[in-house]
């Protein structure tokens, strides 16, 4: 609402949304630009659900409002629906089509969603979906994950691919950086693949 | 130093180095673990480091240092303070030597706490300087303005930021470096230090006679700054002035709160030149009824008319429509959005392969219907497998489940409790056990770590906090120096063996301590070991459900038959469940 491009990342505990917030923080920084940030540490990071807020441009509090996002980086498909309600009107959702499934689902047996459902739930949305696992396997290591996700928002996000890229060099280990920048790099070709 | 990208508890420790910090010590507790936590993890440290057994034991620590001439910075997390309440209120009479800054983190919403108290209350009880942080610049700021505060005054200051700063990221400018002193020298002062009636009361005069010219003192610092700008106002702190920052329109006044205690003049003189004031804080009125107090013929909006929440967490989208609500002018309004109703949950949960699952798998198996006091840790999450009766504070399960012991008849009681939380508070509440007969078993969950906050050592770790080896101590020596005669000590994943464990402590009576050993899982995966994964023969699996019901994530459902996914961490448990033997080692590949 004040002129931040404001990025809301959500996944399950483990799958490495950390370093993607990190990756957007450290970009601003390289530009110059202000950046908050929010990030689910501690309990919930155990499997639950976790969300991290990223405002490129803000100098007030690291939270988005409900309704305000810009785009929406979502590690799982459930988690994507689940923070839906937080995309402004114009905004977009980047959702890698993996879908864990919570297991108190099987436990209290109730109905699993699946992936379909899911997409047709969000319908209405604008989304984009990319298997970005699949990707990150073909750049050379599933931990990639968080890369292709991010290499997919790199032309939405007011940054430079530059910068990004730096980013990315400074946030992962030296040894990792080839295969990471591999992956951001196909991102960024199934996000374009799937505008075209 | 330069400009960085940091977490707001990693900015609080660039603070303290700036403020050359010479003593460290703390409890873990989210969200304030990660101040030592980074600063245990620089490769050059020119300051003492610990983490201590509980609050109580750090801030007698940090108060020892202080008097020795040391500056001393003391964490821990809002409900760790009322661990360490008790030498709290009374250094405020004794005061400190060199600066002591007590960090107490408030959690709003308790996204990982068992309650939301307001730490600022404390400073106020206890008549001491409150810090109250907006973002991470101040947060980093502040540090050295509290250690020359307390210093000035010869009184500890809490330092309070909540989730939203401790665990925030922003663009900092960090602060150059300053070496304290490493040692320094305890010089008597009877009459301070030694607390006897005598010399209480005329500490007790001392620290009164502070008060008003600390108040005039934060305002001369800055802490407490306002602007006006029209008829109406708000009032704020913390992070929800941010917010209010964020969505106030030009026209309306703003005073930001950031230290306490507030002088009544400088407040009277902003509140006076207004027809309506709101204040916006975050859990308690602290500020509110300060300004309840000093105004005459002034509306005030806020908790203690109902037009501002006591609880949880704010947002801009809610601060804009308190604001609104109060006929304040905003810059912005917020679109009405709710989420997506009735998807399932994704609760936070035990790991795939920790141990803790296996033990109360075991214990609901053997003592079944029994009551279940439990503890503060990631085992609480055994509360998803119906293992979890109670939980109130660090160490409550021993004790609570001694007072239901001696309340009932026929109702056994199994108490769990996590080896960190057990050194920290558990073991007195053992010895009150024994010493008054009560009949309960206690199974100390000993996953060598405290897993919860992130791993931090202990003295089940083999390190201290710097990394330095240490000999771990006896559990099993400990409890039956204590005088518990039925001690055992079992590998939570063998289930049969755990079950004759339990099978046999069910039969005694007296206090009886079963040891569950087994390390963290995450430790485990990070210190490289590796094991087998499992997975189901599809033809054997009848789709039963036993290995579900276990509860274990690594394990999913599809077309009515198990399956095991890669995150599988081979602890076995699953494969002894399964009654059609469906479950094996993979093969290797």
């Amino acid at each position: 609402m004040n002129g931040s491009f404001d990025v809301l990342i959500v996944g399950v505990g483990g799958q490495g949304t950390i370093l993607a917030s990190n990756v957007l923080g450290e970009a601003c920084l390289i530009e110059n630009k202000p950046v908050r940030a929010a990030e689910t540490h501690g309990m919930a990071q155990r499997g639950g659900s976790v969300e991290s807020h990223v405002r490129v441009g803000c100098e007030f509090g690291p939270l988005i409002s409900p309704g305000t996002a810009d785009l929406i980086l979502a590690f799982d498909m459930l988690e994507a629906l689940r923070a839906s309600h937080f995309l402004k009107e114009g905004g977009l959702i980047i959702a890698s089509l993996q879908l864990i499934v919570p297991v108190s689902v099987y436990m209290k047996k109730l109905d699993p969603p699946t992936i379909q459902s899911i997409r047709n739930a969000l319908m209405g949305k604008d989304a984009i979906f990319i298997d970005a696992e699949e990707c990150a396997v073909r750049a050379g290591s599933p931990l990639t994950t968080n890369m292709v996700i991010i290499g997919a928002a790199s032309p939405l996000i007011p940054l430079s691919l530059s910068s990004l890229k730096k980013a990315v060099a400074k946030r992962v280990p030296a040894k990792t950086l080839e295969i990471n920048d591999r992956a951001f790099e196909i991102g960024r070709e199934e996000y374009l693949k799937a505008k075209s | 130093m330069g400009r960085k990208y940091l977490l707001g508890n990693e900015a609080i420790a660039h603070g303290c180095l700036s403020a050359g910090v010479s003593f460290v010590c703390g409890y873990p507790g989210t969200p304030s673990s990660e101040v030592i936590d980074f600063l245990r993890s620089r490769e050059e440290r020119d300051y003492y480091l610990e983490w201590s057994i509980n609050e109580k034991v750090a801030l007698e620590n940090a108060i020892g240092a202080s008097w020795s001439g040391l500056r001393s910075f003391c964490t821990m997390k809002h409900v760790g303070l009322n661990v360490a309440s008790d030498p709290f209120m009374t250094l405020a009479y004794t005061g400190v030597k060199a600066g002591l800054v007590i960090m107490s983190a408030d959690d709003p919403f308790a996204h990982s706490s068992q309650n939301e108290q307001d730490s600022r209350n404390y400073a106020k009880f206890a008549k001491v300087p409150c810090f109250d942080p907006a973002n991470i610049q101040e947060s980093h700021d502040m540090i050295p303005v509290a250690f020359s505060l307390s210093e000035e005054f010869e009184l500890p200051v809490l330092f309070r930021p909540t989730t939203r700063v401790c665990h925030s990221k922003g663009d900092v400018e960090i602060g150059k470096n300053v070496s304290g002193p490493k040692k320094g020298h305890f010089e008597r002062d009877v009459p301070r230090y030694v607390v006897v009636p005598v010399n209480t009361r005329e500490l007790h005069k001392k620290l009164n006679h502070k008060q008003s010219s600390l108040k005039k003192r934060i305002i001369e610092l800055g802490l407490n700054t306002s602007e006006v700008r029209g008829d109406t106002a708000v009032i704020s702190s913390g992070v929800s002035a941010e917010y209010v920052r964020e969505v106030l329109h030009d026209s309306v006044s703003f005073a930001k709160i950031g230290a306490y205690p507030i002088d009544e003049d400088w407040l009277r003189s902003f509140v006076e030149k207004h027809k309506r004031v709101v204040v916006i804080e975050e859990l308690d009125h602290v500020i509110e009824s300060r300004v309840r107090e000093v105004a005459c013929n002034v509306i005030i909006n806020g908790k203690m008319d109902g037009k501002v929440p006591y609880e949880g967490e704010f947002a801009p989208n809610i601060v804009s429509s308190i604001l609104q609500s109060c006929n304040i002018k905003v810059r912005c309004s917020y679109p009405a959005r709710t989420p997506v109703q009735g998807l399932p949950p994704r609760p936070a949960i035990l790991c795939a392969g920790c141990a803790h699952r296996a033990t109360f798998y075991s214990i609901k198996r053997v003592y079944s219907n029994a009551v279940y006091p439990s503890d503060i840790g990631c085992y609480t999450l055994g509360l998803q497998l119906d293992a979890v009766d109670t939980t109130v504070c660090m160490g409550a399960s021993i004790t609570i489940g001694t007072g239901i012991s001696h309340s009932t008849e026929d109702q056994n009681v199994i108490c769990t409790i996590g080896d960190s939380t057990f050194l920290h508070s558990g073991l007195t509440g053992l010895l009150n056990a024994v010493y008054n007969d009560s009949d309960i078993t206690v199974v100390i969950l000993d996953n060598r770590t405290t897993a919860m906050t992130g791993h931090q050592p202990n003295p089940m770790s083999g390190c201290d906090a710097c990394g330095q080896p240490k000999e771990t101590i006896s559990l099993d020596a400990l409890s039956r120096s204590c005088g518990v005669k039925f001690v055992e000590t079992i590998d939570p994943y063998d289930l049969m063996a755990t079950r004759e464990v339990l099978e046999k402590a069910k039969k005694e009576r007296g206090v009886r301590v079963i040891i569950a050993k087994a390390s963290c899982v995450i430790s485990r995966r990070r210190s490289g070991g590796k094991s087998s994964r499992y997975t189901v023969d599809i033809d054997r699996c009848n789709g039963c459900g036993s290995c579900i019901r276990f509860g274990c994530p690594a394990l999913f459902w599809i077309d009515d038959q198990a399956h095991i996914d890669n995150t599988c961490t081979g602890c076995t448990v699953c494969e002894q469940i399964c009654p059609q033997g469906a479950i094996r080692k993979e093969a290797i590949r």
